[in-house]
Protein backbone atom coordinates (compact mmCIF):
# COMPACT_ATOMS: atom_id res chain seq x y z
CA UNK A 1 0.00 0.00 0.00
CA UNK A 2 2.79 2.42 0.93
CA UNK A 3 4.43 2.15 -2.45
CA UNK A 4 1.12 2.84 -4.19
CA UNK A 5 0.65 5.93 -2.03
CA UNK A 6 4.19 7.11 -2.81
CA UNK A 7 3.48 6.65 -6.53
CA UNK A 8 0.34 8.79 -6.27
CA UNK A 9 2.14 11.53 -4.36
CA UNK A 10 5.08 11.52 -6.77
CA UNK A 11 2.79 11.77 -9.77
CA UNK A 12 1.10 14.80 -8.21
CA UNK A 13 4.38 16.47 -7.22
CA UNK A 14 7.29 14.90 -9.12
CA UNK A 15 9.71 17.56 -7.91
CA UNK A 16 9.65 16.20 -4.33
CA UNK A 17 11.08 12.99 -2.84
CA UNK A 18 8.27 11.78 -0.61
CA UNK A 19 10.22 8.71 0.52
CA UNK A 20 13.00 10.86 1.93
CA UNK A 21 10.66 12.97 4.07
CA UNK A 22 9.18 11.36 7.17
CA UNK A 23 6.39 13.92 7.58
CA UNK A 24 5.48 17.58 7.22
CA UNK A 25 4.26 17.34 3.60
CA UNK A 26 1.85 20.24 4.11
CA UNK A 27 4.03 22.40 6.35
CA UNK A 28 6.98 22.08 3.99
CA UNK A 29 4.85 23.19 1.05
CA UNK A 30 5.15 19.86 -0.75
CA UNK A 31 1.37 19.64 -1.07
CA UNK A 32 -1.20 22.40 -1.26
CA UNK A 33 -4.93 22.05 -0.77
CA UNK A 34 -5.55 21.38 -4.44
CA UNK A 35 -2.87 18.67 -4.58
CA UNK A 36 -4.67 17.09 -1.65
CA UNK A 37 -7.90 16.96 -3.60
CA UNK A 38 -6.18 15.27 -6.53
CA UNK A 39 -4.45 12.80 -4.20
CA UNK A 40 -7.66 11.95 -2.34
CA UNK A 41 -9.42 11.37 -5.62
CA UNK A 42 -6.60 9.09 -6.85
CA UNK A 43 -6.52 7.18 -3.58
CA UNK A 44 -10.29 6.66 -3.66
CA UNK A 45 -10.04 5.27 -7.16
CA UNK A 46 -6.98 3.11 -6.53
CA UNK A 47 -8.26 1.55 -3.28
CA UNK A 48 -11.96 1.67 -4.18
CA UNK A 49 -12.92 3.62 -1.08
CA UNK A 50 -14.80 6.83 -0.30
CA UNK A 51 -13.19 9.13 2.25
CA UNK A 52 -15.48 11.42 4.27
CA UNK A 53 -14.96 15.09 3.44
CA UNK A 54 -14.45 16.00 7.10
CA UNK A 55 -11.50 13.62 7.29
CA UNK A 56 -9.61 15.40 4.51
CA UNK A 57 -7.43 17.13 7.06
CA UNK A 58 -3.76 18.17 6.87
CA UNK A 59 -2.88 15.82 9.74
CA UNK A 60 -4.30 12.85 7.82
CA UNK A 61 -2.20 13.64 4.74
CA UNK A 62 1.02 14.89 6.23
CA UNK A 63 3.07 11.69 5.96
CA UNK A 64 3.03 8.30 4.27
CA UNK A 65 2.07 6.70 7.59
CA UNK A 66 -0.84 9.09 8.13
CA UNK A 67 -2.17 8.48 4.62
CA UNK A 68 -1.81 4.71 5.06
CA UNK A 69 -3.84 4.88 8.27
CA UNK A 70 -6.51 6.91 6.53
CA UNK A 71 -6.76 4.37 3.72
CA UNK A 72 -6.91 1.47 6.18
CA UNK A 73 -9.62 3.19 8.22
CA UNK A 74 -11.87 3.76 5.23
CA UNK A 75 -11.10 0.38 3.67
CA UNK A 76 -12.62 -1.31 6.68
CA UNK A 77 -15.48 1.21 6.82
CA UNK A 78 -16.44 0.85 3.15
CA UNK B 1 -29.03 31.59 15.13
CA UNK B 2 -32.44 30.37 14.03
CA UNK B 3 -35.00 32.84 12.65
CA UNK B 4 -38.52 32.13 11.50
CA UNK B 5 -40.34 34.26 8.94
CA UNK B 6 -44.00 34.06 7.97
CA UNK B 7 -45.82 34.84 4.73
CA UNK B 8 -42.78 35.64 2.60
CA UNK B 9 -42.55 34.61 -1.03
CA UNK B 10 -39.80 34.57 -3.61
CA UNK B 11 -41.80 35.86 -6.57
CA UNK B 12 -39.18 35.52 -9.29
CA UNK B 13 -35.47 35.17 -10.00
CA UNK B 14 -33.47 36.52 -12.93
CA UNK B 15 -29.77 35.78 -13.31
CA UNK B 16 -27.49 37.93 -15.44
CA UNK B 17 -24.20 36.47 -16.68
CA UNK B 18 -21.57 38.20 -18.82
CA UNK B 19 -21.53 37.05 -22.43
CA UNK B 20 -17.74 36.63 -22.34
CA UNK B 21 -16.89 32.96 -21.79
CA UNK B 22 -13.42 31.93 -20.58
CA UNK B 23 -12.35 28.30 -20.89
CA UNK B 24 -10.13 26.57 -18.36
CA UNK B 25 -8.00 24.94 -21.06
CA UNK B 26 -7.03 28.36 -22.41
CA UNK B 27 -5.58 29.42 -19.06
CA UNK B 28 -3.43 26.35 -18.33
CA UNK B 29 -0.33 28.00 -19.76
CA UNK B 30 -0.57 30.69 -17.05
CA UNK B 31 -0.06 28.22 -14.21
CA UNK B 32 3.22 26.84 -12.85
CA UNK B 33 1.92 23.30 -13.08
CA UNK B 34 2.10 20.63 -15.76
CA UNK B 35 -0.79 20.41 -18.20
CA UNK B 36 -1.46 16.85 -17.06
CA UNK B 37 -1.76 17.93 -13.41
CA UNK B 38 -3.99 20.84 -14.27
CA UNK B 39 -6.30 18.73 -16.44
CA UNK B 40 -6.59 16.12 -13.71
CA UNK B 41 -7.55 18.79 -11.19
CA UNK B 42 -10.03 20.25 -13.68
CA UNK B 43 -11.81 16.91 -14.00
CA UNK B 44 -12.11 16.45 -10.25
CA UNK B 45 -13.11 20.03 -9.46
CA UNK B 46 -15.42 20.41 -12.44
CA UNK B 47 -13.54 23.29 -14.03
CA UNK B 48 -14.95 24.06 -17.45
CA UNK B 49 -15.77 27.59 -18.46
CA UNK B 50 -16.59 30.72 -16.55
CA UNK B 51 -18.25 34.02 -17.40
CA UNK B 52 -16.05 37.05 -16.90
CA UNK B 53 -16.89 40.73 -17.32
CA UNK B 54 -14.73 43.05 -19.38
CA UNK B 55 -12.60 45.68 -17.69
CA UNK B 56 -15.25 48.40 -17.77
CA UNK B 57 -18.21 46.45 -16.42
CA UNK B 58 -19.18 46.96 -12.79
CA UNK B 59 -21.75 45.50 -10.43
CA UNK B 60 -24.17 48.36 -11.10
CA UNK B 61 -24.04 47.67 -14.87
CA UNK B 62 -25.06 44.04 -14.43
CA UNK B 63 -27.86 44.91 -12.00
CA UNK B 64 -29.26 47.78 -14.07
CA UNK B 65 -29.20 45.60 -17.20
CA UNK B 66 -31.22 42.94 -15.41
CA UNK B 67 -33.67 45.38 -13.87
CA UNK B 68 -34.30 47.07 -17.22
CA UNK B 69 -35.00 43.63 -18.69
CA UNK B 70 -37.61 42.98 -15.99
CA UNK B 71 -39.24 46.39 -16.57
CA UNK B 72 -39.29 45.94 -20.35
CA UNK B 73 -40.73 42.44 -20.12
CA UNK B 74 -43.29 43.70 -17.58
CA UNK B 75 -42.11 41.16 -15.02
CA UNK B 76 -41.54 43.87 -12.43
CA UNK B 77 -43.23 47.24 -12.03
CA UNK B 78 -40.72 49.92 -11.06
CA UNK B 79 -43.31 51.72 -8.94
CA UNK B 80 -43.88 48.62 -6.82
CA UNK B 81 -40.32 48.56 -5.47
CA UNK B 82 -40.11 49.54 -1.81
CA UNK B 83 -36.50 48.58 -1.11
CA UNK B 84 -33.30 47.49 -2.81
CA UNK B 85 -30.91 45.19 -0.97
CA UNK B 86 -27.59 44.72 -2.76
CA UNK B 87 -25.18 42.04 -1.56
CA UNK B 88 -21.72 42.44 -3.03
CA UNK B 89 -18.03 42.41 -2.17
CA UNK B 90 -17.02 44.26 -5.31
CA UNK B 91 -18.97 47.53 -5.11
CA UNK B 92 -18.52 50.28 -7.70
CA UNK B 93 -17.09 52.62 -5.03
CA UNK B 94 -16.08 52.64 -1.36
CA UNK B 95 -18.82 55.24 -1.16
CA UNK B 96 -21.61 55.88 -2.02
CA UNK B 97 -23.43 52.58 -1.69
CA UNK B 98 -23.88 50.93 -5.08
CA UNK B 99 -27.56 50.29 -4.33
CA UNK B 100 -28.03 54.08 -4.19
CA UNK B 101 -26.25 54.43 -7.52
CA UNK B 102 -28.53 51.79 -9.05
CA UNK B 103 -31.66 53.43 -7.61
CA UNK B 104 -30.59 56.76 -9.07
CA UNK B 105 -29.84 55.30 -12.50
CA UNK B 106 -33.18 53.54 -12.82
CA UNK B 107 -35.10 56.47 -11.39
CA UNK B 108 -36.53 55.17 -8.13
CA UNK B 109 -38.28 57.55 -5.76
CA UNK B 110 -37.10 58.96 -2.43
CA UNK B 111 -39.18 56.51 -0.41
CA UNK B 112 -37.26 53.51 -1.72
CA UNK B 113 -34.85 52.24 0.91
CA UNK B 114 -31.40 51.18 -0.38
CA UNK B 115 -28.73 49.20 1.44
CA UNK B 116 -25.48 47.44 0.53
CA UNK B 117 -24.41 44.36 2.45
CA UNK B 118 -20.84 43.08 2.43
CA UNK B 119 -21.28 39.33 2.16
CA UNK B 120 -20.02 36.67 -0.21
CA UNK B 121 -20.83 33.02 -0.64
CA UNK B 122 -23.60 33.10 1.99
CA UNK B 123 -24.87 36.37 0.55
CA UNK B 124 -28.09 35.00 -0.90
CA UNK B 125 -29.39 33.81 2.45
CA UNK B 126 -28.15 36.94 4.25
CA UNK B 127 -29.83 39.09 1.59
CA UNK B 128 -33.08 37.16 1.88
CA UNK B 129 -32.93 37.57 5.65
CA UNK B 130 -32.66 41.35 5.24
CA UNK B 131 -35.47 41.33 2.68
CA UNK B 132 -37.72 39.29 4.98
CA UNK B 133 -37.06 41.66 7.89
CA UNK B 134 -37.98 44.66 5.76
CA UNK B 135 -41.14 42.93 4.60
CA UNK B 136 -42.26 42.62 8.23
CA UNK B 137 -42.97 46.37 8.04
CA UNK B 138 -46.49 47.32 6.94
CA UNK B 139 -45.22 49.92 4.48
CA UNK B 140 -43.04 47.46 2.59
CA UNK B 141 -44.44 44.86 0.22
CA UNK B 142 -41.82 44.41 -2.50
CA UNK B 143 -38.09 44.07 -1.92
CA UNK B 144 -35.65 43.63 -4.77
CA UNK B 145 -32.66 41.57 -3.67
CA UNK B 146 -29.59 42.03 -5.86
CA UNK B 147 -26.63 39.70 -5.57
CA UNK B 148 -23.76 40.72 -7.78
CA UNK B 149 -19.99 40.43 -7.94
CA UNK B 150 -17.16 41.01 -10.39
CA UNK B 151 -14.43 39.39 -8.33
CA UNK B 152 -12.53 38.12 -11.38
CA UNK B 153 -10.87 41.54 -11.28
CA UNK B 154 -9.35 40.57 -7.93
CA UNK B 155 -8.04 37.11 -8.79
CA UNK B 156 -4.54 36.54 -10.15
CA UNK B 157 -4.35 35.07 -13.65
CA UNK B 158 -1.54 32.87 -12.33
CA UNK B 159 -3.45 31.45 -9.36
CA UNK B 160 -4.59 27.97 -10.27
CA UNK B 161 -6.42 27.64 -6.95
CA UNK B 162 -8.83 30.51 -7.59
CA UNK B 163 -8.71 31.69 -11.19
CA UNK B 164 -10.32 28.68 -12.91
CA UNK B 165 -13.40 28.84 -10.74
CA UNK B 166 -14.11 32.53 -10.31
CA UNK B 167 -17.09 33.86 -12.22
CA UNK B 168 -18.89 37.18 -12.44
CA UNK B 169 -22.58 37.94 -12.62
CA UNK B 170 -25.69 39.20 -10.92
CA UNK B 171 -29.04 37.89 -9.82
CA UNK B 172 -32.25 39.72 -9.10
CA UNK B 173 -34.74 38.17 -6.72
CA UNK B 174 -38.10 39.78 -6.11
CA UNK B 175 -39.37 39.03 -2.62
CA UNK B 176 -42.90 39.90 -1.49
CA UNK B 177 -45.41 39.33 1.25
CA UNK B 178 -47.86 36.54 0.52
CA UNK B 179 -50.48 35.42 3.02
CA UNK B 180 -50.62 31.95 1.48
CA UNK B 181 -46.92 31.24 1.77
CA UNK B 182 -45.65 28.85 4.41
CA UNK B 183 -42.93 29.66 6.90
CA UNK B 184 -39.35 30.25 5.85
CA UNK B 185 -36.79 29.07 8.38
CA UNK B 186 -33.35 30.61 8.41
CA UNK B 187 -30.29 29.16 10.12
CA UNK B 188 -27.14 31.24 10.19
CA UNK B 189 -23.78 31.04 11.94
CA UNK B 190 -20.59 33.06 11.75
CA UNK B 191 -17.03 32.50 12.95
CA UNK B 192 -14.95 35.64 12.80
CA UNK B 193 -11.86 33.80 14.03
CA UNK B 194 -11.62 32.42 10.50
CA UNK B 195 -12.16 35.78 8.82
CA UNK B 196 -8.73 35.81 7.21
CA UNK B 197 -9.13 32.40 5.59
CA UNK B 198 -10.71 34.16 2.62
CA UNK B 199 -9.36 37.64 2.18
CA UNK B 200 -8.16 40.34 -0.17
CA UNK B 201 -5.40 41.67 2.12
CA UNK B 202 -4.69 45.01 0.43
CA UNK B 203 -6.77 47.78 -1.06
CA UNK B 204 -8.78 48.81 1.97
CA UNK B 205 -7.86 51.24 4.72
CA UNK B 206 -5.90 48.66 6.75
CA UNK B 207 -3.39 48.08 3.97
CA UNK B 208 -3.87 50.50 1.08
CA UNK B 209 -2.88 49.29 -2.37
CA UNK B 210 0.68 50.27 -3.24
CA UNK B 211 3.49 49.29 -5.56
CA UNK B 212 4.58 46.76 -2.95
CA UNK B 213 1.16 45.17 -2.48
CA UNK B 214 0.83 44.82 -6.25
CA UNK B 215 3.99 42.68 -6.51
CA UNK B 216 3.30 39.08 -7.53
CA UNK B 217 4.81 36.48 -5.19
CA UNK B 218 4.94 32.69 -5.24
CA UNK B 219 2.79 31.29 -2.43
CA UNK B 220 5.24 28.42 -1.99
CA UNK B 221 3.26 25.92 -4.03
CA UNK B 222 3.52 27.48 -7.46
CA UNK B 223 0.66 29.97 -7.43
CA UNK B 224 1.53 33.59 -8.14
CA UNK B 225 -0.55 36.38 -6.62
CA UNK B 226 -0.20 39.79 -4.98
CA UNK B 227 -1.68 41.20 -1.78
CA UNK B 228 -4.24 43.00 -3.95
CA UNK B 229 -5.60 39.61 -5.00
CA UNK B 230 -8.07 37.22 -3.42
CA UNK B 231 -6.33 34.71 -1.17
CA UNK B 232 -7.90 31.53 0.13
CA UNK B 233 -6.50 29.16 2.74
CA UNK B 234 -7.88 26.21 0.84
CA UNK B 235 -7.51 23.42 3.37
CA UNK B 236 -9.01 25.51 6.20
CA UNK B 237 -11.99 26.52 4.07
CA UNK B 238 -12.52 22.99 2.80
CA UNK B 239 -12.51 21.56 6.30
CA UNK B 240 -14.82 24.30 7.55
CA UNK B 241 -17.35 23.43 4.87
CA UNK B 242 -17.13 19.68 5.41
CA UNK B 243 -17.67 19.95 9.17
CA UNK B 244 -20.02 22.92 9.63
CA UNK B 245 -22.36 22.50 6.68
CA UNK B 246 -23.46 18.90 7.37
CA UNK B 247 -24.03 19.77 11.03
CA UNK B 248 -26.31 22.64 10.01
CA UNK B 249 -28.35 20.28 7.84
CA UNK B 250 -28.67 17.84 10.76
CA UNK B 251 -29.78 20.77 12.98
CA UNK B 252 -32.43 21.67 10.39
CA UNK B 253 -33.75 18.10 10.25
CA UNK B 254 -34.01 18.05 14.04
CA UNK B 255 -35.44 21.54 14.57
CA UNK B 256 -38.06 21.30 11.84
CA UNK B 257 -38.72 17.59 12.28
CA UNK B 258 -38.07 16.88 8.63
CA UNK B 259 -35.82 14.47 6.75
CA UNK B 260 -34.17 14.25 3.37
CA UNK B 261 -37.43 12.74 2.03
CA UNK B 262 -39.17 16.09 2.60
CA UNK B 263 -36.62 18.07 0.58
CA UNK B 264 -36.83 18.29 -3.21
CA UNK B 265 -33.55 20.11 -3.75
CA UNK B 266 -30.54 21.37 -1.85
CA UNK B 267 -29.55 24.48 -3.80
CA UNK B 268 -26.16 25.10 -2.29
CA UNK B 269 -23.35 27.48 -3.08
CA UNK B 270 -20.95 25.90 -5.56
CA UNK B 271 -17.24 26.44 -4.86
CA UNK B 272 -16.36 23.30 -6.83
CA UNK B 273 -17.82 19.96 -7.86
CA UNK B 274 -15.63 17.88 -5.52
CA UNK B 275 -16.78 19.77 -2.44
CA UNK B 276 -20.46 19.37 -3.36
CA UNK B 277 -20.09 15.66 -4.05
CA UNK B 278 -18.38 15.15 -0.70
CA UNK B 279 -21.18 17.07 1.05
CA UNK B 280 -23.91 15.06 -0.66
CA UNK B 281 -22.16 11.79 0.17
CA UNK B 282 -21.63 12.78 3.78
CA UNK B 283 -25.30 13.67 4.15
CA UNK B 284 -26.33 10.55 2.22
CA UNK B 285 -28.26 12.78 -0.15
CA UNK B 286 -28.72 11.78 -3.79
CA UNK B 287 -26.17 13.88 -5.72
CA UNK B 288 -28.93 14.82 -8.19
CA UNK B 289 -30.75 16.64 -5.38
CA UNK B 290 -27.71 18.80 -4.73
CA UNK B 291 -26.80 20.15 -8.19
CA UNK B 292 -23.12 20.91 -8.85
CA UNK B 293 -23.33 21.99 -12.48
CA UNK B 294 -23.01 25.78 -12.11
CA UNK B 295 -19.35 26.15 -11.26
CA UNK B 296 -18.16 24.36 -14.40
CA UNK B 297 -20.41 26.38 -16.68
CA UNK B 298 -20.48 29.88 -15.20
CA UNK B 299 -17.84 29.79 -12.46
CA UNK B 300 -18.15 30.48 -8.76
CA UNK B 301 -19.88 33.83 -8.62
CA UNK B 302 -19.94 34.08 -4.84
CA UNK B 303 -23.46 34.97 -3.64
CA UNK B 304 -24.86 34.49 -7.14
CA UNK B 305 -24.40 30.74 -7.28
CA UNK B 306 -27.54 29.84 -5.33
CA UNK B 307 -30.04 31.86 -7.42
CA UNK B 308 -28.15 30.91 -10.61
CA UNK B 309 -28.35 27.30 -9.48
CA UNK B 310 -32.14 27.64 -9.18
CA UNK B 311 -32.48 29.33 -12.59
CA UNK B 312 -30.27 26.75 -14.31
CA UNK B 313 -31.79 23.66 -12.74
CA UNK B 314 -35.44 24.60 -12.32
CA UNK B 315 -35.94 27.33 -14.92
CA UNK B 316 -39.39 27.16 -16.50
CA UNK B 317 -40.37 24.14 -14.37
CA UNK B 318 -40.54 26.51 -11.42
CA UNK B 319 -43.33 28.51 -13.07
CA UNK B 320 -45.88 25.72 -12.63
CA UNK B 321 -44.59 23.74 -9.68
CA UNK B 322 -43.83 24.06 -6.01
CA UNK B 323 -40.58 22.77 -4.53
CA UNK B 324 -39.46 22.39 -0.95
CA UNK B 325 -35.83 23.46 -0.92
CA UNK B 326 -32.90 24.16 1.32
CA UNK B 327 -30.85 27.10 0.09
CA UNK B 328 -27.33 27.04 1.50
CA UNK B 329 -24.32 29.32 1.41
CA UNK B 330 -20.92 29.07 3.07
CA UNK B 331 -17.67 30.94 2.81
CA UNK B 332 -16.13 34.30 3.54
CA UNK B 333 -16.61 35.57 7.07
CA UNK B 334 -16.60 32.75 7.87
CA UNK B 335 -20.35 32.51 7.40
CA UNK B 336 -22.65 29.59 6.79
CA UNK B 337 -26.39 29.84 6.43
CA UNK B 338 -29.40 27.97 5.14
CA UNK B 339 -33.02 28.80 4.41
CA UNK B 340 -35.70 26.15 4.31
CA UNK B 341 -38.60 27.37 2.20
CA UNK B 342 -40.96 26.65 -0.64
CA UNK B 343 -40.33 27.89 -4.15
CA UNK B 344 -43.95 28.25 -5.19
CA UNK B 345 -44.88 28.83 -8.82
CA UNK B 346 -42.42 31.62 -9.60
CA UNK B 347 -43.43 34.40 -11.99
CA UNK B 348 -40.05 34.24 -13.73
CA UNK B 349 -36.91 32.17 -13.39
CA UNK B 350 -34.35 32.54 -16.16
CA UNK B 351 -30.82 33.48 -17.18
CA UNK B 352 -29.91 36.25 -19.59
CA UNK B 353 -26.59 37.31 -21.09
CA UNK B 354 -25.13 40.72 -20.33
CA UNK B 355 -23.98 42.31 -23.57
Amino acid sequence: MKQQIIDILTEARPEFDFQAEANGFIEKGMLDSFDIIVIISEIEEKFDISIDGDQILPENLDSIDAISKLVTRFSSKN
Amino acid sequence: MYLKFKNKKITGILSVVPENEVHFADGIKNYNFSEKQSLKLAKIMGYGSTRIVNEDTCVSDLCIFGLQHLFTEKLLNKDDIDAIVLVTQSPDYFLPATSNVIAGEIGLGEDVFCIDINQGCAGYEVGLMQAYMLLDQDSINTVVLLNADVLSKKVSLKDRNSRPLVGDGASITVVQNDQESKESDLFIKMDGSGAKSLIIPAGGFKLPSSEETRLHKDDGTGNMRSDDHLRMVGDAVFNFVQTKVPQMVYDIYENLQISDDDVDFYFFHQPNKFMLEKLADKLKVDRAKMPNNIVGKYGNGSGITVPLNICENLGKKSLNNTYKVILGGFGVGLTWSMIVCELKKLSFCSIINYK
